[in-house]
């Protein structure tokens, strides 16, 4: 048991580690590809020779991004097959037809049209190289969607069917996998965020530029562009980001109610904007808060029930007029859970003794109960509860973080457009320059939200963590662990050094064509 | 009409002279080579087997074995 612990912790800790470290490099080319794309097509409307080179320049760094950050991604895919074997071959087709797909796009796109955007310059017609880089950028969103639906499926798992003779979940609805409302929403969210972290890292690294004088207009001209994507961007995460709220109070409460550090919930629920957790005490002390807020996030009605943590352990929901309403308490789901797994067990032994009734029984009782299965690996309800100071203070974060960027990027637009001259001051230029940490942070504290909040579920009431797990020594999770993060940290090392010397040729010399 | 043959020698010369006229992307090349070298010959060689593929011959005796798992955690 206590080595069984230890391999979760170790698996979670690394495959943590591994998706950190990919969403550093996948925003930033989802968003710059867009960027990039944008830059040439006012070139080719202009064929202004400025706008090659700021096209170029862009392109440049989005090519160093995209080189270091491509394949940290199939590491996750080796981690499901030696540390979350039984959840890897348990989620069957679902998980495998959408990577699939991902992998045959970003092949495609990869070997043709990435090679036409860097090879390809006055080798092809300026249309064609422009078609290309758009289908880059779109190719690249497009491959997240792949990712991204698997990744709510997790969350909400729908269009599928258990198949205990397989032991395997198989996908019964194509259409309902791909087009889940928080599928839908995830992918809208994710994809806009890196529009806007791309457009803070080029309004950033514009600001290096500017400060030596020497590519002043190309530092302008970028910070437009950027300024406009990123303003756009910030909309619709803002408003997708809304959808998910309301998807989460829907088919995750639990996270919910993690992500407010809320244990009892009211009619009228507020909305927690600062406040630092007490799990001991279970509550959030020193709060700021806004009256009624929760409410309307979660179910854009200010007298509606939000529930809290106890609430939904105790299986307790309150009408708008106050009456209470019974749902699935934790602990009734925790014994729906244990006869899905006694029925499973039954069904193993029908299926060796071949007693055809005994199978039928059993088949049916394992349907029965299937959609509380997780629920059977857990000793009490605590244990469906995820971290909740964890969740509570990275969903703070991002919303804080969130809210500053939002007017970072209108600052930027009304001083590159009404005060140009405030550009060039040192004080515009530290807060760009630090402002690009703030992207990272607060789009990583985004994806642990989503992650952590969903604990301990690997699949949403299906399966849990601790059965998820392959029967391999922690030891070795950990020595693994190790080697990813020296690989990491020398990719994150070889990022860095590239661009800043890319930008370095930015800033000491006059970029020409 | 270019011959099938013609063209592909196109493609291919497009690709070479792009390879050859790269500046920092021979630095990236480099990087990506020595990555892939690393994960796919030395990570998932020595430290990531697919459990189930390499101790079952077939996919019954992989459903059989995760199902002991799942009804035995």
């Amino acid at each position: 048991m206590e080595d069984l612990i230890q391999v979760v912790d170790w698996s979670r800790l690394q495959f943590a580690l591994t998706a950190i470290v990919h969403w550093l490099f996948v925003p930033l080319t989802i968003g710059i590809s867009l960027i990039v794309a944008v830059m040439e097509t006012i070139y080719y409307r202009t064929k202004s020779e400025k706008w090659l080179k700021t096209t170029k320049f862009w392109m440049t760094l989005f090519a160093i991004n995209f080189a270091i950050g491509v394949a940290t991604g199939i590491i996750l895919e080796f981690e499901f097959g030696t540390n979350w074997s039984n959840y890897s071959w348990f989620v069957g087709d679902i998980f495998g037809a959408p990577l699939a797909i991902e992998g045959l796009l970003a092949f495609f796109m990869e070997a043709t049209f990435f090679a036409v955007m860097f090879f390809g310059w006055k080798k092809v017609s300026a249309g064609f190289h422009l078609t290309s880089t758009w289908l880059v950028a779109i190719g690249v969103s497009l491959s997240a969607l792949w990712i991204l639906i698997a990744n709510a499926w997790m969350q909400y798992p729908v269009g599928m069917e258990f198949d205990p003779d397989q032991m395997r979940n198989v996908m019964s609805d194509f259409i309902a996998v791909a087009t889940s409302p928080v599928a839908i929403n995830k992918f809208f969210h994710a994809v806009t965020s890196g529009w806007v972290l791309a457009a803070v890292f080029v309004i950033g690294v514009s600001c290096i530029i500017a400060a030596k004088g020497k590519n002043m207009q190309m530092a302008k001209d970028s910070v437009k562009v950027a300024g406009w994507i990123g303003l756009i961007g910030m909309i619709f995460t803002m408003w997708t980001g809304d959808g998910s709220a309301v998807e989460v109070a829907r088919v995750q409460p639990m996270k919910l109610a993690a992500m407010e550090g809320l244990y009892r919930g009211e009619i009228g629920q507020e909305l927690i904007g600062f406040g630092i957790v007490d799990e001991k005490e279970r509550d959030v002390k020193c709060k700021i808060a806004i009256p009624k807020g929760l409410s309307i996030l979660a179910n854009h009605d200010a007298n509606s029930f939000v529930p809290g943590i106890d609430d939904l352990i105790d299986g307790i929901a309150l009408t708008p007029q106050g009456d209470t309403l019974n749902t699935v308490s934790y602990a009734k789901r925790i014994e729906i859970g244990k006869a899905a797994q006694q029925a499973l067990r039954d069904y193993e032994a029908a299926r060796k003794a071949g007693d055809e009734a005994a199978l039928a029984n059993a088949l049916e009782r394992i349907k029965a109960n299937y959609p509380f299965f997780g629920y059977g690996y857990f000793n009490s309800p605590e244990d469906a509860v995820p971290p909740v100071a964890l969740t509570f203070y990275s969903f703070h974060i991002m919303v804080i973080a969130g809210g500053y960027l939002l007017l970072f990027l209108i600052v930027a637009l009304f001083i590159v457009y009404k005060k140009p001259t405030w550009f060039d001051t040192r004080l515009a230029r530290w807060i760009g320059i630090l402002s690009i940490p703030v992207v990272w942070i607060c789009s990583e504290a985004g994806w642990i939200v989503a992650e952590v909040g969903r604990q301990p579920w690997t699949i949403q009431d299906i399966l849990p963590v601790q059965a998820a797990v392959s029967a391999v020594a922690a030891e070795s999770v950990q020595l693994t662990f190790w080697l990813f993060a020296i690989v990491f940290a020398a990719l994150i090392a070889a990022e860095i050094s590239i661009m800043v010397n890319e930008v370095k040729k930015g800033t000491n010399r006059e970029i020409t064509e | 009409m270019e011959s099938i043959s013609v063209k592909a020698r196109k493609i291919f010369d497009f690709y070479v002279d792009g390879f050859k006229n790269m500046t920092v992307g021979r630095k990236l090349w480099a990087i990506i080579f020595i990555k892939v070298i690393i994960l796919f010959f030395v990570f998932k060689l020595f430290f990531f087997p697919n459990l189930l593929k390499e101790n079952y011959d077939n996919d019954d005796d992989r459903a059989r074995a995760v199902a002991t798992e799942l009804t035995s955690r």
